[in-house]
């Protein structure tokens, strides 16, 4: 027979012991002194599933104290399945604060999405990454990628770019670019669209990322140079929405999400949520200063 | 020996398979006919091998197989590693940092910038999943070139040079022919203009007349670039026509060397005069 | 609405949760007792342990309940239970010498030191379908039960003993060699560190007893087909009972209770790496808890395959073997496509868009379908 109270117990504050959140913080530490570096960490496992975004949860746990406030995004909306699920068991396990709003939040959890409001110095960002190594598509084993990062080798990884431009005419890297932090390591930013890419660089903020699966961790200081991978003509490329405009709000300068009304007609939406109700009920953020946009964007909205 | 003058040297260079013992080299080589050592089984692939390479020279090694030539360009090239010796490279690291002994990256510095290797097997100096002009680019990629325009360029100067058809530039080497693959390796192994360059037996396997053909562009190139090669073949006549000093090896070991002219006009040891005499 | 509504994420998950109860319980049987399920659910229950990576039967059971009898997903609820213990302890090595064996067979031999033991397995029986299970209650239960045991008192009892190992035949007599990971002495625990590759070989057999079953049958299969070298015999499996010993502060040894384990161990022959030397028997472990048989004899295939050098068949790569065996990684990861793409999407779309355009204004390019294609294979590899 099962006793009673065999099955009682409460967790831990946060959930994670609080030796294992050392660990993490320690290995953090580490990830912040060697930008860009993947840092193994033990990754214990959670009640969320893997490739759910674990790793940032482990980042989120271990650094998040009773003065927080936790902000979740997922694809660019705070009320995501999924961020609203991660968002229960963080409140659950630690009663935050919580909040939709990015200027509130000191905490912000992310999965494939930079805020379009720009972060400020007492904030950090935890990124959900499915897969941390950048070099996974060139090179299918560990043991040889680590070998390459250490001794810089990247030689591959510039072949398939320029394998990309010969075939299709530019680089067809979609999210996920690949880039080159404080000069030395290829780091994989996470799925985030190639808009997000120019904030990653000099920012005030502090960007963690976790990838909790492949058990690696890894960062980027503030004030750090995050350079895109590109050749000396053929240039990294945002997503542009020349001639696009949000239905809603009218804005021209967002990450905007393609939809398919039932009428077959096609419009546009803000994709990031909180940015969209700031523009629509107070006033427009400040957001990054994207230098890739292209300038055609940048008049139409000066005019407005 | 004139020392001034050097662009490689190369001492004691030794690979052996298998644990060995004290009396391995002495009970193995050219006097027993094996390169087994009867004690440990271990496999004395070459042992003992000293020679310099000149500035713009091209020198032979000639062997059957089993005799360690290939073995012996694979150490310097650095895909194997040796179990003794050293090399030494002209204006590298003031000319006496053993290049068998330094860092990962150094030696994949000097793979890229000091020397090329063209192997017998495409697959094993070309990636078959990239083009052939990417297979170019990695070498100029990694030389610091970061410009399409210019890689491109060059890479089809290379191929053009190794007579290969430019509008191919963009094709993998798989649906190529056997001695379009090699003129394709060999225009990667050049592309940074290193002062040596390694071939291993690139003409085996492939037609006479195709053969033929590929010695010459080689002929030409080493005179136009003034590269020194080492050029490792089981076929004499590949020998005659590229190189201008031989090495002969058996079991190992080198059992003799020498102007190309001379070993094949007087050859003295009983080996090379057997390999001569087949030749005729 | 969709899943990815504008608000109202919460609520919909809350519903979909409430929903999932429902589909459990609809059918209005009587609950299912978890004393029922850790009984008679006995083999389950050892898969879920197993992969589950915690040894508590009740447990098991409760958690086999909660998910409505998926195992992977019960093995993974005990998984993230079991990441909120403290690891307090590492047990002492357990030598299965002293196993209570309950069954124990080897096929090297036709007879053995002790005698083979057949033990509680269904090997043997045929694999109809039991209609008269159909019907089963308690008065058929009680009736096998008496008949059973009285069966059972007549026979000859004899002394409860431990045997020694077959494998221990081969090694006095100098057949079977160590695998010689003497360098591994300190056991990597893969629960507290992040495995970097070439794993030692603690740590790879640590994973494989972690490890979905199904997986690492597919892959030890493989070896054995032709994907691989690996044909062992099986030296000696067992299952039974053994008594778990911690050290604790003050360097005394304490009994801390007893597991269920299954034990193979796997022989198979060894090219000696050089000519001059004979050849030898070599041994692949596996080591699981529960009884769980496929999981013990296809980890030690794959622990055998995993040493042999080169990667040249998929049960010999270890980065393949581990990395894909991982259930509950698996489980998530390969689950995680339900999750919401389309920002990720997006960043493809326009790539692709922009390769049509170009495509399109040149248009000398004749080859425009293979082109597209290319084109849509690069967006798919983009969207992880």
């Amino acid at each position: 027979m099962v006793e009673e109270k065999k099955f009682h117990r409460q967790f831990n504050y946060a959930f994670i012991d609080e030796r294992t959140k050392k660990e993490i913080r320690r290995k953090l530490l580490k990830a912040v002194c060697i930008p860009g570096y993947q840092v193994p960490y033990s990754s214990p496992e959670m009640p969320i599933a893997r490739g759910w975004g674990t790793g940032g949860l482990h980042i989120t746990l271990s650094l998040i104290g009773k003065e927080d406030t936790f902000k979740i995004i997922d694809q660019g909306s705070d009320a995501s399945v999924n961020a609203c699920n991660l968002r229960d068991f963080v409140k659950n396990t630690t009663d935050c604060d919580t909040t939709f709003e990015t200027s509130k939040a000191t905490l912000i959890q992310t999965r494939h999405r930079i805020t379009e409001e720009e972060l400020k110095a007492h904030q950090i960002m935890i990124f959900q990454v499915p897969q941390p190594e950048p070099l996974r598509g060139v090179e299918r084993y560990e043991k040889k990628t680590r070998e390459m990062h250490a001794e810089a080798d990247y030689a591959k990884m510039w072949v398939s770019l320029y394998e990309s431009f010969v075939r299709f005419g530019d680089i067809m890297r979609g999210a996920g670019y690949p880039v080159k932090v404080n000069g030395r390591y290829v780091m994989s930013p996470s799925p985030i669209p190639r808009w997000d890419i120019p904030n990653l660089s000099d920012a005030e903020c502090l960007y963690l990322f976790g990838a909790g699966r492949e058990k690696r961790l890894y960062a980027v200081p503030p004030h750090t140079t995050v350079e895109p991978l590109e050749f000396e003509d053929v240039k990294f490329k945002i997503e542009q929405f020349e001639g696009l405009k949000c239905e809603i709000t009218g804005e021209q300068i967002a990450f905007l999400d393609e939809l398919y009304g039932s009428d077959g007609k096609t419009t546009h939406v803000v994709n990031d949520s909180d940015f969209m109700d700031q523009i629509k009920e107070k006033e427009r953020p400040i957001q990054w200063v994207n230098r890739y946009l292209t300038e055609k964007i940048e008049k139409t909205f000066n005019k407005n | 020996m004139d020392n001034k003058e050097w662009l490689l040297k190369v001492e004691n260079l030794t690979k052996i398979y298998g644990e060995h013992s004290v009396n391995t080299l002495d009970k193995t080589g050219p006097l027993f006919n094996s390169n087994q050592c009867p004690e440990t089984g271990a496999i004395v692939a070459c042992a003992n091998i000293d020679f310099t390479l000149h500035p713009g020279e091209v020198l032979g090694i000639v062997g059957e197989s089993g005799s360690g030539k290939s073995t012996l360009v694979k150490l310097l090239y650095f895909d194997l590693m040796a179990t003794a010796g050293s090399a030494y490279l002209k204006g590298y690291k003031n000319d006496n940092t053993n290049i068998l002994e330094v860092s990962n990256q150094q030696k994949r510095f000097l793979r890229n910038h000091k020397m090329g290797m063209v192997y017998q097997n495409p697959r094993d100096g070309l990636n078959f999943r990239f083009s052939s002009g990417g297979n170019i680019a990695e070498k100029l990629l990694m030389a610091g070139n970061f410009h399409v325009g210019s890689i491109r360029e060059r890479a089809s100067y290379l191929l053009e040079s190794t007579e290969v058809p430019v509008p191919r530039m963009d094709e993998t080497p798989e649906s190529f022919s056997g001695g379009m693959q090699q003129r394709v390796q060999i225009s990667k192994a050049i592309a940074n203009n290193p002062p040596l360059l390694f071939l291993d037996e690139v003409t085996t396997g492939l037609d006479v007349s195709v053969q033929a053909k590929l010695l010459d562009m080689i002929r030409r190139l080493q005179q136009d670039l003034n590269i020194a090669m080492i050029v490792v073949s089981h076929d004499l006549s590949v020998i005659r026509m590229l190189t201008d000093r031989t090495i002969v090896m058996k079991n190992g070991r080198i059992v003799e060397k020498g102007l190309t002219d001379q070993i094949l006009q007087d050859p003295q040891h009983g080996y090379t005069q057997l390999l001569v005499s087949s030749l005729l | 609405m969709g899943y990815v509504a504008v608000k109202g994420g919460s609520e919909a998950i809350e519903n979909a949760k409430k929903l999932v109860e429902f589909y459990r319980l609809r059918e209005e049987v009587s609950p299912l007792e978890v004393a029922q399920i850790q009984s008679q659910f006995r083999l389950a229950i050892d898969k879920i342990m197993g992969e589950g990576s915690f040894y508590a039967p009740e447990y098991g059971a409760l958690a086999l309940k909660q998910v409505e009898g998926d195992i992977l997903e019960a093995a993974f609820v005990m998984r993230a239970y079991r990441a909120t213990l403290s690891r307090l302890y590492y047990s002492e090595p357990i030598d299965t010498k002293n196993m209570f064996v309950e069954r124990r067979i080897s096929s090297s031999f036709r007879d053995i030191p002790g005698g083979q033991i057949l033990g509680p397995t269904r090997d043997y029986t045929q694999r109809m379908l039991q209609v008269n299970l159909a019907t089963e209650d308690d008065e058929d239960m009680q009736k096998f039960l008496t008949e059973f045991k009285e069966d059972v008192k007549g026979a000859e009892k004899e002394e409860v003993q431990t045997f020694s190992k077959v494998v221990d035949l081969l090694r006095e007599q100098g057949l079977l060699k160590g695998v010689g990971n003497n360098e591994d002495t300190k056991l990597m625990d893969v629960t507290r560190v992040a495995v970097k590759y070439p794993a030692p070989r603690s740590a790879r057999l640590q994973m494989l007893a972690r490890a979905e079953t199904g997986g690492i049958m597919a892959l030890g299969y493989s070896s054995m087909r032709g994907h691989g070298s690996v044909h062992p015999t099986v030296g000696e499996l067992r299952v039974g009972l053994v008594d778990v010993h911690v050290t604790d502060n003050r360097k005394r040894k304490r009994y801390i209770g007893k597991v269920r384990v299954t034990e193979a161990e796997m022989i198979s022959k060894a090219a000696s790496k050089s000519a001059k030397k004979v050849p030898y028997y070599s041994i692949g472990y596996g080591l699981c808890f529960g009884q769980n048989e496929t999981k013990g004899i296809c980890m030690g295939i794959l622990d055998r395959a995993m040493r042999i050098p080169g990667n040249n068949a998929p049960a010999n790569d270890q980065e393949f073997v581990l990395y894909h065996t991982e259930g509950v990684e698996s489980l998530g990861f390969t689950n995680h496509l339900k999750l919401p793409h389309y920002v990720t999407f997006q960043s493809g779309l326009s790539n692709l868009r922009k390769a049509v355009k170009r495509d399109k204004s040149s248009e000398e390019e004749k080859k425009e379908g293979a082109k597209t294609n290319g084109v849509l294979q690069q967006v798919n590899d983009d969207l992880i």
